[in-house]
């Protein structure tokens, strides 16, 4: 299928996404706290309340908790909603209704009931929003069983996640990484739904493979184009969904490669990073020509000063060293 | 709904077999048939009995972990119930969740839920649903007085008023949270006014009465049915036995447990049948007899139950898709 | 009616004991179903229990202060009907593991102390059959990476130690052209002698005796450096004959003929032999033999031997009648040591002694400097002791 592609932003992608999901499915509803009057606090639902109304468009009182859980009883009594949490700093109030009963419920019931609910959470750091309003949990979420945990990064992805996520029966948490809404890019004017279940090689090398996701891909494709000027061609992979990982397109690039370097902005103990290192271990150890590495954010609560910040969160001169480290030997 | 002999007599029937189902799941826990936690109605079954009089087969129910009796109340086997404590896969829930999380989908029976005031929010979601669906259905939630403690239990009375849901709270008021008497937790131990102060109406009503419970929770509902948002009610009642099985009870005095057991709510309603007529003086033996039928089928269920294959232990993470 | 046991109940998920404080009842006594009949004290308090059947008490078996595991019989009491059988506990399903994924994984080879491999590397060398002993990292104290497996095989193929196989002809192939140049250019002169060998065998065990099995030195070594010696003294055999004429060697660089797995023989030269000490040659002779197997000589030690030295003796044959290789002028051959009839101040013993030959190039030596050589190697050997 092919369509005029349009210039639009990835912020303006996933708002066409909502209204598609919303136009298309009189059981979707968004919930969440300024989703409606304030147009989203990230502008994404903007102008969605005129046109859907308030029953379908609900401002929520600041209660994570319950209107997490609210989305939850909603979608065990027939309704598609999509909670918006303003960011995942503000999720670990309902933590518990999504690992308690979001994601059990099924399990606990001994398969009787589904819970088809998408949670929309803004992550990550870099605006200089210090300690409270930077972190990037998705790892957390996802070591979780019962939910998936998808963190699209790219325009095709913020427009085509949503549908799939929403006809998916089980809980379904999109992350979108804060600096990504202004993202820039043509996309097809008919793009549609896209999987949820695969990784995408957004370019393809020989050297070394660098995975990565959400706000990292951008900083990742960067240091994938350096390293091509020294001499280095690297694999960039965009690991699109974050529970479950996709396993054989990782594997399948190590094993091209031999080397591997994880990008990702959680702290790099117990982190995603960590995961995917242990994985590529037990999965492809003996396709390794060097230790694996990773880089993280240094573990410091995010300070607010930019050079300070700048430092603590991945950059591409270090992506950029990390890869030179692992294809030339450390220095 | 008015009384006669033969809503006495379903009244009575079910308190009963409430109450013995709980003394035998207590004999089998204490003989290791069943694991885990138990915590028991037995003193409370007015309350769920005469709450179940005002529901209807498609509305919505969510309780606590001391959800046996509104389990049997609302129609899920016996055995069924047994099985699950048992562990075995004939439970209702497959032997998944055991004593705390007994679910039913054929009667909207959603649980069964472990963390206190956990099940609040998801009522108001499933109320929300109802209204936005236009199914002329409620959303009832048994919680126990110490949910109103949790966060979750304001923000939830306040969107269920905010967005006019309708949502049945129903507080089992039985004045021990675990070990913690109410007044040692909360400042204001008025419950009512709680709730009154996110303008839900509600009331107060003698838990050890089935039929007051019944009368005020048909009332109730009629208000909820009729879209008028969320009603709250607080049943005052009292657990005869402890909080769970291993529980030493250090926190109340016997004193207090026997002046309560002198009003039983089976015993009180019993005398108050005959008195009224409702019920005939052999009817009790008559359903006592029949009860212990049932119980004894159903541990016999249980009992006779399988195990299901650790081969199956990772099924219903996720809902199993064909492929497309 | 029966004789039926009531059981200290499990109370609690990690109740395992309890301590009976107190009898509510004695024996003769009628109990109810749901009578508390005891008080048992826990970790958690002191816990009221009921029995479960209508009865009457036989004998307390507990006494208050007892404390006992859960399922231990508190009492016996005489009831209707037949004892209940204990709880089963669920046969223990063996904890079947979630399949992990297969993970295929090849036989890793032996590494070597001295340098580090990578995992790919390793694989990738067993799958090409290189020899991973003979790889060298690209940069002095790397790791090997597949790159340098590539490598080797690269040059593998361009001519250096050549894979088994194709490798095996080609060396044929050289050895003949060899031989048959020797043979044709060469006029050969033979002479042979028997050497009794008796004290050397004798020195060498006891020096042996006192090394660790790492130092101790092969019976090869005592007649490399005899032969070395020997050369001193005749220094016509040690030499090239190029262009019409003998040029005498650099030094002496005793060339030892080492078979090859997968057949074929290489000659690489021990420098300086008559220099080195016993133990340096033994040293020299490991690492040749360890390289030559390895495919990993350097051209200098094909090149440079001024002499060679053949000893077939572990092979079982008596003399050796050797073909030289030229340009050298000479190749000496020892056969197997073996008992003999040994006559000697006109007396027969039994002695152990091996067959000596030089073969010679007419051309540099004559028989006479021949058998001064051999004699001066046989009276070398009657000395071990001056060998180091």
């Amino acid at each position: 299928m092919t369509g005029v592609a349009a210039k639009t932003t990835y912020r303006e992608a996933m708002r066409a996404a909502l209204r598609e999901a919303l136009q298309r499915d009189p059981r979707v509803f968004l919930m969440g706290e300024d989703v409606g009057r304030y147009g989203g606090s990230y502008a994404v639902s903007m102008g969605l309340l005129a046109e859907f109304g308030e029953e379908r468009i609900r401002d929520t009182p600041l209660s994570e908790s319950a209107f997490v859980g609210a989305g939850i009883g909603a979608a065990l009594a027939g309704m598609r909603p999509i909670v918006e949490v303003m960011t995942v700093n503000f999720s670990l109030l309902a933590l518990d209704q999504i690992l308690n009963n979001a994601a059990t419920i099924r399990h606990m019931s001994g398969g009787q009931f589904s819970i088809p609910l998408v949670i929309r959470m803004a992550t990550g750091g870099g605006r200089q929003l210090a300690a409270q309003h930077s972190h990037s949990l998705e790892g957390w979420y996802a070591h979780i069983p019962g939910i998936r945990v998808v963190a699209p990064a790219t325009l095709a992805d913020a427009r085509g996640m949503l549908w799939t996520a929403l006809a998916d029966p089980d809980p379904v948490i999109i992350f979108e990484h804060a600096l990504l809404y202004n993202l820039e890019g043509e996309l097809a004017a008919d793009a549609g739904a896209v999987d949820i279940d695969k990784a995408a090689v957004r370019r393809a090398g020989t050297d070394v493979t660098l995975i990565t996701y959400g706000g990292s891909l951008g900083k990742t494709l960067q240091a994938a184009e350096e390293l091509a000027r020294a001499g280095i061609s690297a694999e960039v992979i965009d690991l699109r969904t974050l529970r479950p990982l996709d396993d054989a397109t990782i594997i399948a690039s190590v094993s091209k490669t031999h080397r591997a370097v994880i990008v990702e902005e959680g702290w790099k103990s117990g982190s995603l990073a960590a995961e995917i290192m242990a994985r590529i271990v037990e999965l492809a150890f003996y396709e390794l020509d060097a230790p694996l590495a990773r880089v993280c954010s240094i573990e410091v609560p995010i300070p607010y000063a930019k050079h300070l910040e700048d430092a603590a969160l991945p950059q591409v001169p270090g992506i950029v060293a990390a890869a030179e480290g692992v294809v030339r030997g450390k220095a | 709904m008015t009384m006669d002999s033969q809503l006495a007599r379903k009244l009575l029937f079910e308190m009963v077999r409430i109450r013995r189902f709980e003394e035998k799941s207590a004999e089998l826990y204490s003989a290791g048939k069943i694991r885990g936690f138990l915590h028991l109605y037995i003193g409370e079954e007015a309350v769920a009995t005469g709450a179940m009089q005002a529901l209807r087969p498609e509305d919505a129910i969510f309780a606590t972990y001391r959800e046996h009796g509104h389990a049997l109340v609302r129609g899920i086997s016996a055995g069924a119930i047994m099985a699950e404590m048992y562990g075995k896969v004939e439970g209702c829930s497959r032997g998944r969740g055991g004593s705390m999380h007994l679910f039913d989908a054929a009667t909207r029976f959603y649980g069964g839920n472990a963390i206190v005031g956990g099940a609040l929010p998801m009522a108001v979601g499933c109320a929300l649903a109802q209204k936005m669906q236009q199914r002329g259905e409620l959303t009832a939630c048994f919680f126990g007085e110490g949910a109103v403690a949790e966060g979750e239990f304001h923000e939830s009375m306040n969107l269920a008023e905010l967005w006019k849901v309708p949502a049945l709270f129903l507080c089992e008021n039985n004045l021990y949270a675990m070990g913690t008497a109410l007044e040692r937790s909360e400042a204001d131990t008025d419950l009512v006014e709680k709730a009154a102060s996110y303008r839900v109406p509600g009331k107060s009503v003698d838990g050890m009465d089935v039929i007051a419970v019944m009368e005020a929770a048909q009332e109730a509902a009629q208000f909820v049915r009729g879209g008028g948002g969320p009603y709250f009610l607080e049943f005052r009642t009292y657990r005869f036995r402890a909080h769970s099985m291993f529980d030493a009870e250090l926190y109340r005095s016997k004193t207090e447990v026997e002046r309560w057991k002198q009003h039983c709510p089976i015993a009180g309603f019993v005398k108050r049948a005959i008195a009224a007529g409702w019920l005939a003086a052999g009817d009790s033996e008559a359903i006592e007899a029949e009860v212990a039928r049932e119980v004894e089928r159903a541990v016999a269920f249980a009992e006779a139950g399988t195990w299901e294959p650790v081969a199956e232990l990772t099924r219903d993470v996720y809902t199993a898709r064909s492929p497309s | 009616m029966a004789r039926h046991e009531f059981l200290m109940p499990s109370l609690g998920a990690d109740m395992e004991a309890g301590t009976l404080v107190a009898w509510n009842v004695m024996p003769g006594d009628a109990v109810k179903r749901g009578q508390v009949v005891a008080v048992v004290e826990t970790q958690k308090g002191a816990i009221d229990v009921e029995i479960w059947q209508d009865g009457r008490i036989e004998k307390l078996v507990v006494d208050p202060g007892e404390k006992v595991p859960v399922g231990a019989v508190l009492a016996t009491l005489i009831a209707e009907g037949e004892p209940v059988p204990a709880a089963v506990v669920p046969e223990k399903a063996v904890a079947v593991a979630a399949p992990q994924p297969a993970v295929a994984l090849p036989q890793p080879a032996a590494i070597p102390g001295r340098f580090r491999i990578s995992p790919a590397a390793r694989k990738l060398a067993a799958e090409l059959g290189v020899d991973v002993n003979a790889l060298t990292p690209a940069v002095a104290d790397g790791v090997i990476s597949r790159a340098d497996v590539e490598r080797a095989v690269q040059a593998a193929k361009a001519g250096a130690p050549p894979k088994p196989g194709d490798w095996q002809s080609q060396m044929r192939k050289a050895i003949a052209a060899a031989m048959a140049k020797s043979k044709r250019e060469i006029p050969h002169y033979y002479l042979g002698t028997g050497i009794e060998m008796t004290r050397a065998l004798a020195w060498l065990e006891r020096e042996n005796a006192a090394r660790p099995v790492t130092a101790r030195m092969l019976y090869a070594v005592l007649l490399i450096k005899a032969v070395a010696l020997a050369l001193r003294e005749v220094p016509e055999l040690n030499g090239f004959w190029i262009d019409g004429a003998f040029q005498p060697g650099p030094g002496i660089h005793v060339g030892m003929a080492v078979a090859m797995r997968g057949g074929g023989l290489v000659a690489p030269a021990i420098h300086d032999a008559d220099r080195k000490s016993l133990a340096q040659l033994m040293d020299d002779l490991r690492d040749l033999i360890t390289r030559v197997r390895g495919g990993r000589l350097k051209s200098s030690e094909m090149a440079d031997p001024t002499i060679t030295l053949t000893s077939l003796g572990d092979l079982g044959v008596e003399t050796v009648y050797g073909v030289i290789y030229p340009p050298q002028v000479a190749l000496i051959g020892f056969g197997k040591i073996s008992e003999r009839a040994w006559a000697e101040n006109g007396v027969v013993a039994c002695r152990r002694a091996v067959t000596a030959t030089l073969a010679g190039d007419h051309r540099a030596s004559d028989g006479h400097r021949g058998a001064v050589f051999l004699a001066a190697v046989n009276r070398l050997l009657q000395e071990p002791e001056k060998l180091q």
